[in-house]
């Protein structure tokens, strides 16, 4: 057995991962909750919005937490007109297709990124990546807190916009009734592509979050885009709330099950999770029924 | 069992057996049993997800089943490849079962579903790759044993024979299935799951026996696969590109339809290796074009490559059990 400082430590750090695992979740579970859609491309994206963090850093030269007011319009434009242009119209209207369809738009992210890239792992070196905040007995990455101040930022800034704003009222109104949405004059098509793009913006913040501790190659998407899927799940599908409290879960699962079970075996414990919650509870520890 | 209705299956078929006589060259050859191994995955899909209408994400953890059953069933126990061809069946169809019996215990449909089987491959694959009896992440080779009781063949083009056999049988079954009242049940709980209960279908029977047939076809297309390439390792088999290619031939060919899996992974590998010719060996370009297709067809061509076949008269259309309808 471990002594308990270090199964301490595992969880406060497992906690810090988990924050970023919320921040990815949150434009998942935004999208879901209003378009009660699963966008599959979300893991897809944020590979593409890492290598974007890492080219803008290589060539010229800007940190990943400068490049935030930069990336995040630039990922709201393209979720916004992949929503409006591609998934909208294309999916005739059923479910299945624009599951589907996001599908094949993650094949074709991950596959262009591959062919530009490689299958090289990548990543930044700042001159804060190694470096450690010291409290008490334990250590912490300062990025990983960094990640932990930044999502929170995230989730507390986005709660108010859906609760203050008119287009966050306007998204919340679609995503409870979209016919009687459309008929107080919403335009239900374009709500539906800002919250894609928003949901989109959330990667661009995890982006620039996540790369002074994290590498990054192409098909990085896929293990994102399971553990993302495992929060919302766990959270309760649409939860803000939920998406940060799975997120924090998650992360500790990981870390725990990597401690107890050795590197190779550390992901399952996030895939039995996934499992056993979809089995068990699917509506998650914060959803309303699904 | 009308002849007629076998027809068509019987010409394609003895049109695809005399094939490689006209071939010279090995990599066509190649080329052609590869497609042959993907169509037969992708009629194992299509069964689950055209006719019963439950979409799977994760098929590689069936073709996984079946050619990690088929070759540990030889390197570790060192038994015959014929005897582990059937243990690989009754693997995969296992497998399926028990991910169908989990999942519907619970109501898992849609999307829940789809995430919930790639969820499985997954676990799947990391299991295989922490294992020691599966040689880990490093993979296993076949012991290289030509012979027809081996199941390896000197001639790639007895290779190919077999495989086209499976999938013929593949196809008669697709076929015979879509006949049988079991056939109108699927399509009944694809259309609408609450009326086709309510109709008196037993809808957890009906889609167990589904994804077990599903999987046990996969599973067949994995045995084939070591069979063939004599080599394993978890993300080959395991990993998401099998799941998708399968996913993607049912799609672009045509969903729920006898030929849709054949027509579709020909025009995906077809055009895939364009794409290589085109561009060069770059990685990935070829999943890339699959993408674009994948999205085309579901914007343009929703019931697929096989939708454009000129000589289907309406009425025709109407009786094809698997024809979407237009919302």
């Amino acid at each position: 057995m471990y002594s308990m400082s270090i199964v301490v430590e595992a969880i406060l750090t497992g906690m810090l991962t988990g924050s970023v695992y919320a921040l990815v979740a949150l434009g998942l579970t935004l999208v879901y909750g209003v378009l009660h859609i699963i966008n599959f491309s979300h893991g897809a994206m944020l590979a593409a919005a890492m290598f974007a963090v890492l080219m803008l850093n290589q060539v010229f030269g800007l940190d990943p937490y400068v490049q935030i007011p930069i990336l995040v319009p630039v990922l709201f434009v393209a979720g916004y007109a992949i929503q409006r242009f591609i998934i909208g119209p294309g999916s005739h209207g059923k479910d299945e297709n624009i599951l589907m369809i996001t599908l094949g738009i993650s094949i074709v992210i991950e596959n262009v990124l591959l062919a530009i890239f490689r299958s090289d792992i990548r990543s930044i070196n700042t001159d804060y990546s190694f470096n450690v905040f010291e409290v008490g007995p334990f250590i912490f990455s300062q990025a990983r807190v960094f990640g932990l101040i930044g999502s929170v930022v995230t989730a507390v800034v986005l709660w108010i916009f859906l609760a203050r704003s008119d287009t966050g009222k306007a998204i919340r109104a679609v995503s409870k009734e979209k016919l009687g949405a459309s008929l107080v004059g919403i335009n239900v098509n374009h709500v539906y592509a800002t919250t894609f793009g928003i949901g989109f913006a959330c990667l661009a913040i995890a982006a620039c979050l996540l790369l002074p501790t994290f590498y990054v190659n192409p098909s990085i998407g896929g293990t994102f885009v399971l553990v993302a899927f495992t929060v919302v799940v766990l959270g309760g599908m649409g939860s803000i709330v939920g998406a940060m409290m799975g997120g924090l879960i998650i992360g500790v699962v990981e870390s725990l099950s990597g401690l107890f079970l050795g590197e190779s075996l550390g992901q399952i414990g996030i895939f039995l999770t996934f499992i056993a919650v979809l089995l068990f509870r699917p509506a998650g520890l914060f959803g309303a029924k699904a | 069992m009308k002849l007629k209705n076998y027809l068509s299956i019987i010409v394609v078929v003895a049109l695809l057996a005399i094939l490689p006589m006209m071939l010279q060259s090995n990599v066509v050859l190649n080329f052609l049993i590869y497609i042959l191994i993907v169509t037969l995955g992708a009629q194992g899909w299509n069964l689950l997800g055209g006719m019963a209408g439950q979409n799977s994400f994760g098929h590689a953890a069936f073709f996984g089943a079946g050619a990690y059953a088929i070759s540990m069933w030889q390197i570790n126990l060192g038994l015959s490849a014929w005897s582990g061809f059937v243990v690989a069946i009754a693997v995969g169809a296992l497998v399926g079962w028990i991910v169908r019996f989990l999942s519907f215990r619970a109501g898992l449909r849609g999307s829940y579903f789809a995430l919930v089987t790639l969820a499985f491959a997954e676990v799947l694959r990391v299991l295989a790759n922490s294992a020691q009896f599966t040689g880990g992440a490093s993979g296993r080779l076949l012991p290289i044993e030509t012979g027809v009781q081996h199941l390896q063949f000197a001639d790639r083009t007895y290779f190919y024979w077999f495989a086209l056999a499976m999938v013929a049988i593949g196809l008669v079954i697709v076929r015979w299935i879509s006949l049988t009242r079991f056939g109108a049940h699927m399509i009944a709980v694809r259309e609408n799951e609450d009326a086709a209960r309510a109709l008196g279908i037993d809808v957890l029977r009906t889609k167990l026996r589904a994804i077990t047939i599903s999987a046990a076809m996969t599973a067949v297309s994995g045995c084939l696969y070591v069979q063939y390439f004599l080599y394993i390792d978890p993300t080959l088999v395991f990993g998401p590109k099998i799941s998708i290619e399968v996913l993607l031939a049912s799609m672009v060919g045509g969903l729920g339809t006898v030929f849709g899996p054949l027509v579709g992974t020909t025009a995906l590998h077809v055009l895939g290796e364009a794409a290589k010719l085109f561009a060069g060996e770059i990685p990935g370009i070829d999943l890339a074009v699959y993408g674009c297709v994948l999205i085309a067809a579901i914007c343009f061509l929703p019931r697929g490559l096989l939708s454009l076949w000129p000589t289907r008269s309406a009425s025709k259309k109407a009786q094809q059990p698997a024809v979407e309808t237009q919302p």
